[in-house]
């Protein structure tokens, strides 16, 4: 228990929240970069997730590519680019972004196919337009499983960029790797909690929202038991982990 | 291409070290997930505590996790039994939900009819639920293992040789060579112990009609995935 009071110690230290590699200017930049980083997945994945999801082409593919990007490693896939692009903040914007596309992507396709067929189908009978019937539908009815699958991307790029500290010196991972160097476990385990409390922070946060953006009407006939039980896809090998490589 | 001719048997090494990372948390976390998972499905309270507190533990991003579990269990810090605890942790987390859910899935009829022909509680669980819920449970199995496999390459950054050394070393010393190696066998292990599951699950559950069960299961599994 000692080792926690050290950790608890160093997190406390005033010394430690001053000048540029300081604990507020880290955070800031694990945060920064996490928002940055979900936000370009999104505006990639949640397009095609809409798409695919409201014509029910291309899902085989979307899965296939997803399961493949899950298997990779994270650290392979961030050292990897770091060797092409150099080391800096480039390498981990790159793989973060392509790691939090596979969940945002799923959430926003499993979202739309989660609906009741006839309810599509009756928006349709009354004259609702495509781009109505996904305005006014699908959209507010998937939400949920979207903002699900923003969520699973958030926590995995909250804590895979503190793995990034290992190529670029930015975020509360820089901590874990300066302590590790100096072997300062005070650091190391203080930096960690950090982590740890900023990923249960964001869990807590989300697990709000998505109760949030479940439609009012949906929330009182529908038992929160089967949402998006219905039609998920099914593939060979999928990992179906969303939140799997940390 | 040439590194990797010359460094077969450090790939080979690497590989070994890395099933040995892998192979004991999957095998542990289906061991304490089943009695967790059945504890979540038979009372109300448990499962809203069992199944927010796996939520929050796979929630714990890994590398932080790394760090804290010397401290909580005294190993040191290069050690490879602080991986083994934390990836049985994130399987655990991940396999609670997906058993709960499995036995949960088993027709309510068919369990009365086996209380109804004289089977005690214990018997239900052994001879009834478990082997009807096996499809799921070998679903969740195979996400575990894919994941676990993924997840072990971290270690590398604390010092725990697996395959995950391919890349630290050969971003250090700038072989690309290595790093591409290292992903590839990464993603053919994760391919292979899937592989080995689905025999296992052939074998050992000949009452699954795969065709129609793994599709469920596997469903099952991914509902776990998004909703949870």
């Amino acid at each position: 228990m000692n080792l926690f009071a050290d950790a608890l110690n160093w997190i406390l230290d005033p010394a430690n929240y001053v000048g540029p590699g300081g604990i507020p200017v880290r955070l800031v930049e694990h945060l920064g970069f996490t928002v940055v980083a979900v936000s370009l997945a999104a505006l990639i994945a949640v397009p095609f997730g809409f798409l695919i999801g409201h014509t029910g082409r291309g899902r085989g593919l979307a899965v296939a590519t997803s399961g493949g990007l899950r298997a990779i490693p994270t650290l392979g896939l961030l050292t990897l680019v770091a060797l092409w692009v150099g080391i800096g903040l480039g390498a981990p914007y790159v793989a973060l972004t392509i790691l939090a596309i596979p969940p945002i992507l799923a959430g926003a396709y499993t979202g739309f196919e989660a609906i009741d067929r006839t309810v599509i189908d009756s928006a349709r009978s009354v004259g609702m337009s495509e781009a109505q019937i996904m305005r006014t539908v699908e959209v507010p009815l998937g939400l949920p499983l979207l903002i699900a699958g923003i969520r699973s991307a958030t926590l995995q790029v909250v804590a895979t960029a503190t793995l990034a500290a290992y190529v670029a010196d930015f975020g509360l991972g820089r901590f874990l790797f300066a302590g590790l160097k100096t072997r300062d476990y005070a650091e190391m385990l203080g930096g960690s909690i950090l982590v740890i409390l900023l990923a249960v922070l964001l869990e807590g946060i989300f697990t709000g929202v998505q109760r949030l953006v479940v439609p009012k009407g949906v929330a009182a006939a529908r038992p929160s038991v089967d949402r998006g039980r219905s039609a998920r896809p099914a593939s060979g090998m999928d990992p179906a982990i969303t939140k799997g490589t940390h | 291409m040439t590194w990797i001719w010359s460094n077969l048997d450090l790939l080979w090494d690497r590989t070994l070290d890395h099933l040995v990372l892998s192979v004991p948390p999957l095998l542990l976390s289906f061991l304490f997930a089943v009695p967790l998972g059945w504890v979540a499905n038979r009372y109300r309270i448990s499962r809203g505590v069992i199944l927010t507190a796996s939520g929050l533990l796979y929630a714990i991003p890994s590398l932080p996790l790394f760090f804290v579990i010397p401290a909580v269990v005294g190993t040191s810090l290069r050690s490879p039994l602080n991986l083994i605890i934390a990836l049985t942790l994130y399987g655990v987390a991940l396999m609670v939900r997906v058993v709960a859910d499995g036995l949960a899935s088993v027709d309510k009829d068919v369990r009365q009819s086996a209380v109804a022909v004289g089977y005690s509680g214990w018997s239900i669980f052994w001879q009834v639920e478990l082997p009807l819920a096996a499809p799921v449970l070998l679903a969740g199995l195979r996400v575990v293992a894919v994941s676990t496999v993924s997840l072990a390459t971290v270690g590398a950054v604390i010092g725990a040789q697996s395959l995950g050394s391919l890349f630290t070393d050969g971003f250090q010393r700038g072989i690309q060579a290595e790093i591409i190696a290292g992903i590839v066998l990464t993603v053919v292990l994760a391919l292979l112990l899937d592989g080995a599951l689905v025999l296992l699950g052939r074998i050992l559950l000949p009452w699954t009609r795969l065709a129609s069960t793994s599709r469920r299961a596997l469903r099952a599994a991914r509902v776990t995935e998004v909703s949870e």
